[in-house]
C-alpha cells in the first residue's frame, strides 16, 4: 500500500500554480483510513460479510434451480398471491442470486481493497505533429506510387464502376420486396349486393334487427364464406387484408338527425348507415360510439366523426371523413351493399386523389 | 523430417530443476502472450484510473441492461417462432384454446405458459429494454447537463445519439413481434405513416410488407431487424463507444488535485473490475426481481391481432409516446397537389418531427461550439449552473418531449383526472410551443441565481445558522467561511469568454470577408453567455475576504460559543466536545 502513496501525489511540477485564480489549487486531500484498515476486528467482519453475501447468492442459485423443477408452469399454474408460482418463485431466486454477488463484490470493494486515489496523467488526444506528417506522408506517398492522380482514366472508369455496382445493384436486387402498389389501395372486397354481416358470427343482419341508437360491428360476408368441405374461402394474409380495408360499421340513427351528403341521400335504409370502421387518420379500428351525440372516436389518436353527418371529423387529427358505403336491402330483406366505397379506405396516400 | 532434439533439451535443461512451481494461472498467461503479445498492449489497462461519481453509473445501466438483453433475447429465440402462418392454438392458455392465431403469437404464448422460466425472460426482456433506453436518456442528459459532451467527445456524443435512436427502433421491433392485438395496432400505425410520406410512401410500405398490409412476411422480416441488423450495429456501436471512452479517460468533477491534465480515482484492477463487475449483477438481479415481480406487457389478455379490433387506451411503448403525442394533437390538415395527396397531419408530426428532433441532438455539440467559440479540449466537468444557456436549452427541449409525450397519453389524463380530452388536447397543442421558451428562461436565471449564491459562498461564508443580536437590537445571521478545497471547488471552473469578431478586421478597419456571419455569431455568443456570473478574481476574492473577518471581529464581542454548531459539516469534529463535557 505505501507504493501507492507516492503514485498518490501528483508531481508538483505538472501544476503550474496561476496566480490569475483566485484560490491555489490545494492538492489532493490525504487519504483517509477506513475503519477496515485500522481494525482487524472490523476487517475480519467485513471478510466474513462478503463471505455471508456470497453464500447467499449461491444458496439463491439453489433455491432457483429447485424452483424450476418444483413448480409447475402451464395448465395447472398455482398462484401465489396472483402470480404465477413458477415465474415468482423463480424470479426471486434468480435475482437473489444476482443481487447477493453484486453487492457482495461491492462490498468487497468498498470494505477490504485498497482505496487510494490514484492520479494518471491524461495524454493529448491528438497525435503528435511527427505522427501526422509520417502517417500523412506515407498515406501520399501511396497514393503517388499508385499513380491515382496521373491515370485519371483508371481513377475514372473506377469510381464509374464503383458507382454503377453501389446504386442500382442492391436496388434492384431488393425489387422483389413486395409488389408495386397498382390500384391495390383503391379497392375493397366490397361489391354490389354482398351482405353486411355481424364481425363475430358472421350471419346477415336485417334492418328490422337495429333499434335507432344501436351500433353493430359488421364485415363484408366474402370473408366467412367456406367451400363444399367447410373449409373457408379466404384466410391467411388474405382474410386479414380484407378485413383490414372491409371493416365497417353499422347505425341506426333518427333519420331527422341524419345530415344526408350531396348525391349520398338513398345510401342508407330506414336511417341505418354504414361507413369505414378504419379510421382516415393511420388506421386504427375506430369503436367508440356516444349514441346521443352520433360521434364515433378513434381510441389510438382520438379523431372524432359524426356519424349523423356523413361522418365528418369534428376533432382530433384525422384530415377526412370515413368512406360511407352505399347501402339497400336484398331480396331476402337483409343489409347489403350497393357497390364498393367510392373512395379509398383507410390512411391518405400519395397517389389518393382527395379532389 | 528431422527436428534437432538435443538442442531442444539443452535449452530446456537449466530452467526445469528450479524449485519454484510456475503458477497454472501463469502458465496460462505466458502461453495467451507469446500469441496475442496482450501484456504490451494491456499494461496501461490493468492499472487504468477511473474516477469516481454517481452519475457516471448511468450510462453503467445501460451497457448491462444491454448485456442482460442479449441474454434473454437469445433465450426467447430458442422458442419464439417468427411466422404469420395461421395455426389453432392448443397450449395450455385456455381462453384462447381452439383460436386461430399466427405462429408468432402461439409461440410467445407457449414462451410465457408452457416454458419454465419462459415468462420470467420475457418479462425480463421487456424490463431491460425500458430500462436500457431510459439509462440511456439519463446517461444523455447528465453528459449534456456537466459538458462532457465537449470537445474531444463530440464523437461519442454522436454514438451515444445513434445509440438511443437504434435503441429506441429496437424497442418498436421488438413489442411488434409477438403479433398480439396491441403489436398489430402499432404496426398499422406504421403503416399509414410509411404511407403519408410523399411520393415513396405507398412503395415503401408495399416493400415491407411485401404487399399489402399487413401480409405475412412483415414478423419475419421485423424479426431479422431485431435479432440480427440493429442488434450487431449496437454491439459495434456500444465498442467504439467504450473504446473512445477508454482512449479519452473519463472526464472528472473539479475538486483539490483534479486538473485538466490528469484523472484522480481508483484503479480497473482490482477496485473497479469488482465494482463494475458487481454492478452488472445488481442491474441483472434487479431486472430478474421486475421480471419475476411486476407483470409487463400481457400479451394473452389482448388476443391474437385483428385488423378490425381496437383496445380503448391502445398506447406504444413509452418511448415511442412523445411522437405519438405530436400526432394527437396535430391539426388535421391534409393538402391535395393535383392528384396528389400530402398529409401533414401525418408525415410532419411522426416522419420530419422525429427526423429534425434527432437532428438537433446529434448537432447540440456542434452548436454550441459554434456559438461559444470554444474550440478547446475539456476534462473537467461544469456543473449545470455554470453553463446557464446551455442547461436552459436542454431543459427547453426536455420540457417540450415531456409535454409531447404528456399529450401521447392524452385519453389517459383525460380518464384519470376526468377531464376533456378536447380541451387537454387545444391546451398541448399550445403548450409545446410556450413551454419550453417559460422553461428556458425560468432554467437559465434559476441558474444565474446559483451561480450568485456559490460567488456570496466564496466571498461571504456560509449561513451558520446561528443568528447574532446586536446591542442595537439588530438581527443578524453569521457567516463563517468555507473550507479551502471547497472553496477551490466553487473556483474551479473557466471564465466565460464571448466569441469575437476581433481580429477579423485588417489594419485599416475593412472587415474580412464572411464578416456579417462572423458579426452575427458574435451577438449570438455575447447572449449566450449573457447575465453569466463569472467567479470572483484574486482581487475580489482577498477583499471579501478582509470584508468577511472584519465582520467577525465586530461580532467577536458577542460571541458566544454557539455549541453544538461545528457539527455542519464544513469543520472536522474529531476529538471534539461539547461545552462541558
Amino acid at each position: 500500500m505505501s507504493s501507492h502513496d507516492e503514485q498518490a501525489l501528483e508531481p508538483a511540477g505538472d501544476r503550474t500554480p496561476d496566480t490569475s485564480e483566485p484560490i491555489a489549487d490545494p492538492g489532493l486531500p490525504a487519504h483517509q483510513w477506513r475503519p477496515t484498515d485500522v481494525d482487524e476486528r472490523l476487517e475480519k467482519r467485513a471478510e466474513r460479510q462478503v463471505a455471508a453475501l456470497f453464500a447467499l447468492s449461491g444458496l439463491c442459485s439453489v433455491l432457483f434451480v429447485v424452483s424450476y423443477f418444483a413448480f409447475e408452469v402451464g395448465e395447472v399454474v398455482t398462484t401465489v398471491g396472483g402470480f404465477g408460482a413458477s415465474n415468482l418463485a423463480l424470479g426471486l431466486s434468480l435475482g437473489g442470486a444476482l443481487l447477493f454477488g453484486g453487492v457482495g463484490a461491492i462490498h468487497w470493494a468498498l470494505k477490504l481493497m485498497g482505496d487510494h486515489a490514484l492520479v494518471e496523467m491524461r495524454h493529448p488526444v491528438a497525435s503528435s505533429a511527427e505522427d501526422r506528417e509520417v502517417t500523412l506522408g506515407g498515406f501520399n506517398t501511396g497514393l503517388d506510387e499508385s499513380g491515382i492522380a496521373r491515370r485519371p482514366l483508371v481513377r475514372n472508369s473506377l469510381l464509374g464502376a464503383l458507382g454503377v455496382l453501389a446504386l442500382p445493384v442492391p436496388i434492384v436486387l431488393l425489387r422483389d420486396l413486395g409488389p408495386l402498389p397498382g390500384d391495390a389501395l383503391k379497392s375493397t372486397i366490397w361489391t354490389r349486393g354482398m351482405r353486411v354481416v355481424r364481425d363475430v358470427t358472421g350471419t346477415p343482419i336485417r334492418a328490422s334487427d337495429m333499434q335507432f341508437g344501436d351500433l353493430i360491428n359488421a364485415e363484408p360476408a366474402a370473408i366467412f364464406e367456406v367451400d363444399e368441405e367447410g373449409e373457408p374461402l379466404i384466410e391467411g394474409a388474405e382474410l386479414q387484408t380484407a378485413k383490414s380495408k372491409g371493416a365497417v360499421i353499422l347505425v341506426r340513427i333518427e333519420p331527422d338527425d341524419i345530415v344526408p351528403g350531396e348525391g349520398r341521400e338513398d345510401w342508407g335504409v330506414d336511417g341505418i348507415v354504414c361507413y369505414s370502421k378504419i379510421c382516415t387518420h393511420v388506421g386504427c379500428p375506430i369503436s367508440l360510439y356516444e349514441r346521443t351525440t352520433h360521434h364515433v372516436l378513434c381510441p389510438c389518436h382520438q379523431s372524432t366523426f359524426d356519424l349523423a353527418d356523413s361522418a365528418k371529423v369534428i376533432f382530433g387529427p384525422a384530415a377526412r371523413p370515413l368512406p360511407q358505403l352505399p347501402l339497400e336491402v336484398d331480396s331476402e330483406g337483409y343489409l347489403v351493399a350497393r357497390s364498393d366505397f367510392d373512395e379509398p379506405v383507410g390512411p391518405s396516400f400519395w397517389e389518393r386523389d382527395s379532389r | 523430417m528431422s527436428i534437432d532434439t538435443s538442442k531442444v533439451a539443452t535449452s530446456n535443461a537449466g530452467r526445469a530443476a528450479t524449485a519454484k512451481k510456475p503458477s497454472p494461472i501463469g502458465a496460462v498467461a505466458t502461453w495467451a502472450d507469446d500469441r496475442l503479445g496482450l501484456a504490451t498492449s494491456q499494461k496501461k489497462m490493468v492499472r487504468k484510473v477511473f474516477p469516481e461519481h454517481w452519475s457516471f453509473m448511468l450510462g453503467e445501466i445501460a451497457l448491462w441492461s444491454f448485456v442482460v438483453l442479449l441474454l434473454t433475447g437469445t433465450f426467447l429465440t430458442l422458442w419464439f417462432n417468427p411466422s404469420m402462418g395461421e395455426v389453432q392454438y392448443n397450449g395450455s392458455y385456455d381462453q384462447l384454446r381452439g383460436i386461430h392465431m399466427s405462429e408468432a403469437y402461439a409461440s410467445s404464448l407457449t414462451i410465457s405458459f408452457d416454458v419454465r422460466g419462459g415468462l420470467l425472460m420475457r418479462q425480463m426482456h421487456h424490463w431491460s429494454a425500458m430500462l436500457f433506453i431510459a439509462a440511456m436518456m439519463v446517461h444523455m442528459m447528465r453528459v449534456f447537463f456537466t459538458g462532457a459532451h465537449r470537445k474531444p467527445r463530440e464523437i461519442n456524443w454522436v454514438i451515444g445519439c445513434l445509440l438511443l435512436l437504434l435503441g429506441t427502433l429496437e424497442g418498436f421491433t421488438g413489442y411488434s413481434l409477438p403479433d398480439d392485438l396491441l403489436s398489430g395496432t402499432g404496426i398499422r400505425a406504421a403503416d399509414g405513416f410509411m404511407k403519408s410520406m410523399p411520393v415513396v410512401g405507398t412503395y415503401m410500405s408495399f416493400f415491407l410488407f411485401g404487399g399489402e398490409f399487413p401480409g405475412e412476411l412483415i414478423i419475419p422480416r421485423l424479426y431479422v431487424v431485431h435479432i440480427l441488423l440493429i442488434p450487431g450495429i449496437l454491439l459495434a456501436l456500444v465498442a467504439a463507444h467504450m473504446l473512445l471512452l477508454v482512449y479519452h479517460k473519463h472526464t472528472q468533477w473539479p475538486g483539490p488535485g483534479r486538473t485538466e491534465k490528469n484523472v484522480v480515482g481508483y484503479p480497473l484492477m482490482p477496485v473497479y473490475a469488482a465494482k463494475a463487475g458487481g454492478f452488472f449483477f445488481i442491474v441483472f438481479g434487479v431486472t430478474a426481481l421486475m421480471g419475476g415481480l411486476l407483470s409487463i406487457n400481457p400479451i394473452w389478455k389482448y388476443g391474437p391481432y385483428d385488423p378490425s379490433k381496437v383496445t380503448a387506451g391502445s398506447q406504444p411503448d413509452w418511448y415511442m409516446g412523445w411522437p405519438d403525442g405530436a400526432l394527437r394533437i396535430m391539426p388535421g390538415w391534409e393538402s391535395n397537389l393535383g392528384p396528389f395527396t400530402l398529409s401533414w397531419n401525418v408525415f410532419l408530426p411522426i416522419i420530419v418531427l422525429p427526423g429534425l428532433a434527432f437532428t438537433i441532438l446529434l448537432l447540440l455539440p456542434f452548436l454550441e461550439q459554434w456559438i461559444t467559440g470554444d474550440k478547446r479540449e475539456h476534462h473537467l466537468l461544469q456543473r449545470p449552473r455554470n453553463a446557464p444557456t446551455r442547461t436552459a436549452l436542454f431543459v427547453a427541449l426536455m420540457t417540450f418531449y415531456g409535454l409531447m409525450w404528456a399529450a401521447g397519453g392524452n385519453d389517459i389524463i383525460a380518464i384519470n383526472f376526468d377531464l376533456s380530452i378536447n380541451q387537454i388536447t387545444y391546451f398541448m397543442r399550445a403548450a409545446v410551443f410556450i413551454g419550453p421558451v417559460i422553461a428556458f428562461f425560468i432554467t437559465r436565471r434559476w441558474c444565474i441565481s446559483l451561480q450568485r449564491a456559490d460567488n456570496d459562498r466564496l466571498l461571504h461564508g456560509y449561513e451558520t445558522g446561528i443568528i447574532m443580536r446586536s446591542a442595537e437590537g439588530g438581527y443578524t445571521e453569521r457567516h463563517l467561511p468555507i473550507d479551502e478545497s471547497q472553496a477551490f471547488t466553487l473556483t474551479s471552473r473557466d471564465r466565460d469568454e464571448a466569441y469575437s469578431t476581433n481580429g477579423h478586421a485588417d489594419a485599416n478597419g475593412v472587415a474580412a470577408p464572411g464578416g456579417r456571419i462572423r458579426a452575427a455569431r458574435a451577438r449570438l455568443s455575447a447572449k449566450w453567455f449573457g447575465h453569466n456570473v463569472q467567479k470572483p478574481t484574486k482581487e475580489e476574492f482577498e477583499a471579501g475576504h478582509v470584508h468577511a473577518e472584519h465582520e467577525h471581529e465586530l461580532q467577536a464581542g458577542l460571541d458566544h460559543p454557539a455549541d453544538g454548531h461545528q457539527y455542519d459539516g464544513h469543520h472536522t469534529v474529531e476529538e471534539d466536545s461539547l461545552r462541558g463535557q
